[in-house]
């Protein structure tokens, strides 16, 4: 299983981004293979309107099975994560990677 | 001769200063007064007139068939503003995103995206005497001002003869909004508050003009609040200060009612004189040349 968090740096401490279209990365963690790696979506933030869809699509690209954020994607970025299947779990935003991954397997975190 | 009236910050008295120098102005000659801000247009709050017109306005959006697709993404790719996404062999359009570029449509290898209308907003036309106004609202929901304001400046160009003076008020800020509503103006004023928050974004807005090379003058609204670091900046860079607004709770008051404030200001009527022999001036000049 992959799990994909957003997050502002790329180690299991990075902080988590409370954002989802405008996130600096993501992090991506292979459950099966036990890696960590990460894609850089810093782009997304000279984004004046889209960036909602566009993240959402990079992330459908990106296939994981899960994705742990913060505040939760907004109306159009909802739209499309619908439809790619994608698991989301919000309220980490104020944790690190680390922490949101503790809180995820503890099911302390609220699926939408 | 159009006169766009923009600010850099927001609630500076665009509205204030557009609606009575337009009503001001309608005492003595023809004028259109076009409220710009189609986000969140204001002016008719203080214009009481007799509606002429009303349309429904509409901007054109890819409608995906998906018999047609091939999924070989180039629509995804050549859009720039993330309006087209595909998932697979899916592809979802966001109107509210779509800036009508057609690129996605017509360089569509196999017609899987024609164009359709899609009601963006409403326009609506009043007259009352010499003052003709016309205000565009967006829908809610709807996220492109420009396709609106483009809209409006066309209807114009199209139903008013180019004798008229044009009063625009235009949106806040210095984004495609405002460029779109200033760049046909053949003159800018600037409305601004004589503080460290007026002066900021006045910078911005002063500078977003001239790599648009227009001729600029200053409003000060709120005179003798804050210090006098507009003023010297508007000295520095040679822009001309046109009028000055004094910060008195009358006008408030006058506003918060929704009336036209030089009746009843003698010292706003005075700062509306001041701008209109300006603007004369600038008339002639055109005229001339």
């Amino acid at each position: 299983m992959k799990i994909a968090f957003t997050t502002k740096g790329t180690t299991w401490d990075a902080e988590m981004d409370p954002r989802f279209g405008r996130a600096v990365y993501f992090l991506i963690y292979d459950n099966d293979k036990d890696e960590l790696s990460h894609y850089d979506n810093s782009d997304a933030s000279n984004d004046a309107h889209g960036a909602g869809p566009k993240t959402s699509q990079k992330l459908f690209e990106l296939h994981p099975d899960v994705l742990i954020t913060g505040n939760g994607p907004g109306g159009n970025a909802a739209a499309v994560l619908e439809k790619t299947g994608i698991k989301i779990y919000v309220g980490a935003g104020n944790m690190t990677a680390k922490e949101a991954f503790e809180a995820y397997k503890n099911n302390r975190l609220k699926a939408i | 001769m159009k006169i766009a009236i923009a600010s850099g910050k927001g609630g500076t008295g665009k509205t204030t200063l557009s609606v009575n120098l337009a009503s001001f102005l309608a005492e003595q000659q023809e004028v259109v007064l076009v409220d710009l801000d189609v986000e969140e247009p204001n002016s008719g709050l203080f214009i009481h007139a007799d509606l002429i017109h009303e349309e429904d306005t509409f901007k054109m959006v890819p409608d995906w068939k998906e018999d047609h697709c091939t999924f070989c993404g180039e629509c995804q790719k050549v859009c720039n503003f993330h309006a087209v996404i595909q998932l697979g062999e899916m592809i979802m359009v966001f109107p509210e995103l779509c800036h009508a570029c057609y690129a996605c449509s017509e360089l569509c290898p196999t017609d899987a995206l024609p164009m359709i209308p899609k009601k963006m907003g409403k326009l609506k036309h009043l007259k009352n005497n010499r003052l003709h106004f016309i205000e565009s609202r967006l829908d809610i929901g709807e996220e492109q001002a420009v396709p609106l304001i483009k809209k409006t400046q066309k209807y114009i160009s199209e139903q008013l003869n180019g004798s008229f003076i044009e009063i625009y008020d235009s949106p806040p800020g210095t984004s495609c909004p405002v460029i779109e509503a200033t760049k046909d103006a053949d003159y800018v004023i600037l409305v601004t508050e004589p503080t460290p928050f007026g002066l900021h974004d006045l910078k911005l807005a002063a500078e977003t003009m001239k790599e648009l090379k227009k001729s600029v003058g200053v409003v000060i609204n709120r005179d003798g609040i804050g210090n006098d670091d507009v003023f010297q900046y508007c000295e520095n860079e040679q822009i001309p200060v046109l009028g000055k607004i004094p910060n008195d709770r009358r006008i408030a008051e006058i506003y918060s009612q929704g009336k036209l404030i030089y009746k009843e200001v003698p010292e706003f009527r005075l700062a509306l004189e001041k701008i209109t022999a300006h603007i004369t001036t600038l008339c002639e000049q055109q005229n001339h040349s």
